[in-house]
């Protein structure tokens, strides 16, 4: 097992070279799965006999001189993307059974590239989330310390990616979703510039926020996993129509001469030691490679919990009214239709969802509109003009991902504020719609347990390709974290 | 801030259809109370000349060719119904009188 290909450029080296048939590769991804399933739990749904059949396809495309990106190479989905001929589910009760009659652009594009598709991956409920305990069908379990939770909404591609389950994986991306788990699973998570991937075939939680992100095991896997599926897309007239640049091209400029900022608003009363010591030694090292680290301020961070809180609750408060048992999903079946969608609603819908439609709902109602939504949205206009003032001045900024490392499962905080100022490092980059990468900083030990810290590069809109220059840089410095899990 | 009754709490379940039990109104009531207690910090930020956010992008009036494409049909879009009919979504009837 130890010749197993973990990322999408040894896959593809294998593959192209004839020493491996993706069959073979498909095959030894799926017995994995047997393996790790029982202890991680990642997936909601293993796709084994589809995924061997398109191996078979990619097998015979190959030798009939084709080749593509993704040729032959065994991909995961997170389970809020549609995927042509799998359920899914969100994560949710009320989409149990659900089987989508389309599928994601992001999805067709990776099928479009050779890719072989696994299988759909665990989500808290909607992406709402921290740790996948929110998922109305099971916590995923961290491969690095297996009483403790991946992180979220995006755990199940995160551990997946990590137990070596998939090669890569798709998640998504609305305050954290993608850069949190890839943090706690010592893997790379990229949230993209908002509208760089068509949201089309995406199950929506907040419209103005939702993004899909490359979650990989390392930097180049991530540059060669968001070309294939960033793009415009007629679909989603939120996509930007500029060009997709080549980003593994531009991976090996390094940082000499770069300026990067490091937020002192990151530097939060909660947080973890282990967190900011990463953090700090991840800013020498920069420096060691040439790169120009000072310290700047974004100084609307802070409101960056209460405006997200209230802007995407808002928003999936409308985008949740579509679950009424009528159309399709989980119904009640009560003997009227009001009662119908009260207790279908009530009861196929978990405790946080429900909890954020009521605050998104209140947010929009008459007499609150303006104290809260309106109130929201012109702060938010405050926080992405701290990013573009920076960005006036420097390359990109480093911090932390989440304050603290991975927590055990059953043990979140429980009271909504402090759970909610989980997201407080994730939060204003995605309400300003710019690109971050979050990537390994190095571990915490804790009850004889490593604890995978992150780090995240935030960018300008659209310049993902330095995020990925530095993060390859940083990630080559480091001592390849290489073990299976 | 005043806390939010569980009467209040009712009346946003009823907007958002949602049906709660006793239990879950109480719990709504104090979670709601201690997020927007928290979001009250806002209001100490000056926003009296800014326009508001809805959509980051630079993007405005995107248009495309009004053409003809092709859709789902009748069976695709039925074949998550719960419940079905003639081709039709089926639903409980809300008229008076009716059937």
């Amino acid at each position: 097992m130890s010749s197993l290909p973990q990322t999408i450029h040894e896959a593809r080296s294998l593959l192209r070279s004839g020493a491996m048939t993706s069959v073979a590769l498909t095959e030894a991804y799926l017995e994995r799965i047997v393996q790790k399933e029982p202890q991680i739990h990642a997936y909601l749904h293993v796709a084994a006999d589809a995924a061997l059949a398109q191996a078979r396809t990619a097998d015979e495309r190959r030798a009939a001189g084709q080749d593509a990106p993704l040729l032959g190479v065994p991909i995961g989905v997170k389970d809020i993307i549609t995927v042509q001929g799998m359920p899914a589910t969100a994560g949710s009760r009320i989409l149990q059974g659900f089987m989508p009659p389309y599928e994601a652009t992001v999805s067709r594009k990776l099928r479009e590239q050779g890719a072989v598709f696994l299988g759909k991956l665990n989500t808290d409920e909607f992406a709402m989330g921290w740790s996948t305990e929110n998922s109305a069908y099971g916590v995923t379990h961290n491969p690095w310390a297996l009483d403790r939770v991946p992180g979220g909404s995006s755990g199940g591609p995160a551990a997946a990616v990590a137990a070596g389950e998939a090669v890569a994986a798709l998640g998504t991306d609305t305050g954290g979703s993608v850069r949190q788990p890839a943090a706690w699973t010592n893997t790379v998570g990229l949230r993209p510039t908002y509208g760089r991937v068509s949201r089309y075939g995406v199950i929506a939680f907040a419209s103005s926020l939702d993004q899909v992100g490359p979650m990989t095991r390392d930097v180049r896997d991530n540059a060669i996993l968001l070309e294939a599926i960033a793009g415009h897309d007629p679909k989603d007239s939120t996509t930007f129509p500029e060009p997709v640049p080549s980003y593994v091209d531009k991976l090996e400029g390094g940082v000499k001469g770069l300026r990067i900022g490091l937020p002192r608003e990151y530097f939060t009363e909660g947080m973890h030691p282990g967190v900011e010591k990463a953090t700090r030694e991840a800013v020498a090292r920069l420096r060691d490679l040439g790169a120009v680290v000072e310290e700047v301020s974004l100084p609307h961070t802070d409101y960056g919990m209460p405006v997200y809180y209230l802007v995407a609750t808002a928003e999936a408060s409308a985008n949740l009214s579509r679950y009424d048992g009528v159309r399709y999903g989980y119904s009640a079946k009560a003997p009227d239709l009001l009662e119908n969608y009260l207790l279908t609603r009530g009861s196929g819908f978990g405790q946080e969802v429900k909890r954020r439609i009521l605050l998104g709902t209140y947010a929009l109602s008459a007499g609150y509109y303006d104290a809260y939504y309106l109130k929201a949205q012109k702060v938010r206009t405050l926080i992405r003009a701290d990013f573009d003032a920076v960005f006036e001045q420097y390359d990109a900024l480093i911090a932390p991902v989440a304050p603290i490392p991975p927590y055990r499962i059953g043990e979140a905080p429980t009271d909504p504020v402090s759970l909610y100022l989980l997201d407080v490092m994730t939060l204003p980059s995605a309400l300003a719609g710019v690109p971050a990468l979050a990537l390994p900083a190095g571990f915490i030990e804790e009850d004889g347990a490593q604890l995978p810290v992150g780090i995240q590069f935030i960018g300008r809109p659209l310049d993902e390709a330095t995020l990925f220059r530095i993060g390859y840089a940083f990630e080559k410095d480091r001592r390849p974290e290489t073990e299976d899990r | 801030m005043p806390k939010l009754t569980s009467a209040e709490v009712q009346h946003i379940a009823s907007l958002a259809r949602l049906a709660l039990t006793p239990e879950e109104t109480q719990q709504y009531a104090s979670d709601l109370s201690a997020i927007l207690d928290y979001a009250r910090q806002l209001q100490e930020v000056d926003t009296d000349h800014l326009h508001p956010t809805a959509s980051v992008l630079p993007l405005r009036n995107v248009m495309r060719r009004d053409e003809a494409r092709p859709g789902l049909g009748p069976a695709e879009a039925l074949a998550n119904a719960p419940e079905q009919q003639d081709g039709y979504f089926k639903v409980h009837a809300v008229l008076e009188g009716s059937q």
